[in-house]
């Protein structure tokens, strides 16, 4: 259904990314960005190559300086000569699609390293969703030879979650002076942090902060294997994100050793395929029910309390075996 | 198909610290729905282009009150060339003399918006120059 052109771009660029070309680089993740029919060429080539990188998810409140912490891990990985890929997300977008990404400004020391590829996306167009997309553009940098892999995206939503939730080891970072705010983001990002970061480790709140993290933690009631370290960082001084790097790399041993690495990795993969799955069901079944002018009448029913919301969903997908028919 | 998902990246390049105008025009392209990628503050045109490869973006906006425009432009476009890039389009804006204008143009600078330009012209240029070529490039 393609034409030979388009497939022929891209089996080039693949070929590219697969040697580390940059340029190519680039232009593939915005091809599986914005054309959902093209990514599954792109992945049938590149999926084989990938698997090698290790993925680091880094989340956390707007304002606790993720972007900071990731300048400075990229230079601490950069004096161990271990090519980094990061991809930086950015959920914000105002109502008009446009958005304004600003994650690279803190990086830019590393923009012209050949071993670092930094990669900034919004939240729109993404027909699979960001967590997709973004999983999908680490792939890329995995094939193209990057080592360790940084995804960085604001911890506030499900989206967000699901997207540092799908790394090897998430790392939760947390300003100082949240207070009961700690308990605030408990919910979720608790559960899915292995590492824990209060930046700016300077400030007079920090060590409560610790204190509250600490305190949540003992409150577990089935204290795991890998009890989350809590790391003090001062990364706009450079200070304490080596040692982040040492706690990651632990983490690491302690995953590759209980394997928990393959069963982490084996419930990402699965995770990735009900998404596209669910993605395809939507659009094959759900979406051309809901375009039609009756699914439209019977919405106005339901608003003017004539039918009830489970009655327009019986209509829509009936409750039977042959259902989607 | 595609979405038509433009993206343009916004720079300072060099020893200039004034960057009010980058980010009033880096908010109306925003507002007018492109993906803008704002990489701050002196910037050396080698980070530009890094940047700009890598974000895949279909347009350089350069920023330039400093007066070493002609040797930051031309020179951006050259790395833009080493690098098999000469499709992302560049624009600027800032102090620049007509004459420079002239040659900056002659050079495959795309335009340049001196003061006095509105922000509405600068989102119709973009929309016109790069968001048509963009979607039709693909």
């Amino acid at each position: 259904m393609d034409n030979s052109g388009i497939d022929g771009r891209v089996a080039t660029l693949t070929e590219r990314l697969l040697r580390g070309d940059r340029r190519a680089a680039g232009r593939l993740i915005s091809t599986i960005e914005d054309d959902s029919a093209s990514v599954e060429q792109i992945m049938r080539a590149v999926y084989p190559h990938t698997g090698q990188a290790y993925v680091v998810g880094l989340t956390g409140p707007p304002g606790a300086g993720k972007s900071t912490v990731v300048d400075e891990l990229i230079r601490v990985l950069r004096e161990s000569e271990l090519r980094v890929g990061v991809v930086a997300v950015d959920p914000n977008s105002p109502f008009t699609g446009g958005a304004i990404l600003g994650d690279r400004i803190r990086m830019m020391r590393h923009a012209a390293d050949p071993g670092v590829f930094i990669r900034s996306m919004g939240a729109r167009g993404h027909l699979g969703g960001l967590a997709v997309a973004a999983f999908n553009t680490a792939l890329l940098l995995d094939a193209m030879g990057m080592d360790i892999i940084l995804v960085e995206s604001v911890g506030v939503g499900q989206s967000e979650l699901e997207i540092t939730g799908a790394a090897d080891t998430t790392v939760v970072v947390i300003p100082p002076g949240m207070g009961d705010g700690v308990q605030a983001i408990k919910a979720g990002i608790m559960e899915i942090a292995d590492v824990f970061v209060v930046n700016k480790a300077d400030h007079p709140q920090a060590e409560r902060t610790v204190a509250d993290i600490r305190e949540l933690l003992r409150m577990d009631p089935s204290p795991p294997d890998w009890l989350p370290p809590i790391v003090r960082t001062v990364a706009t001084q450079n200070q304490g994100v080596d040692e982040l790097w040492r706690v990651v790399q632990r983490h690491r041993q302690y995953l590759e050793q209980s394997g928990e690495l393959r069963r982490r990795r084996k419930r990402r993969v699965e995770r990735e395929i009900v998404g596209i799955a669910e993605v395809r069901l939507r659009a094959q079944v759900l979406n051309p029910k809901l375009a039609t002018t009756e699914f439209e009448t019977m919405i106005d029913q339901a608003a003017e309390r004539k039918i009830d919301p489970y009655q327009v969903v019986e209509r829509v997908v009936p409750r039977s075996s042959d259902a989607g028919r | 198909m595609t979405e038509g998902r433009v993206r343009v990246l916004m720079a300072k390049a060099g020893l200039d610290g004034h960057d009010r105008g980058v980010k009033v025009v880096a908010r109306a392209l925003r507002d007018a729905g492109f993906e803008v990628i704002y990489t701050g503050l002196h910037q050396t045109p080698e980070q530009v282009v890094n940047a700009a490869v890598q974000e895949d973006v279909d347009a350089i906006g350069l920023s330039l009150l400093s007066g070493a425009h002609m040797t930051l432009f031309p020179r951006i476009l050259s790395l833009l060339a080493e690098q098999d890039a000469t499709d992302i389009r560049v624009f600027g804006g800032g102090t620049i003399p007509d004459d420079d204008v002239q040659s900056l143009k002659a050079l495959g600078v795309a335009e340049i918006f001196t003061p006095g330009a509105s922000t509405v012209d600068i989102v119709e240029w973009v929309r016109t120059h790069v968001g048509e070529s963009a979607v039709s490039g693909r």
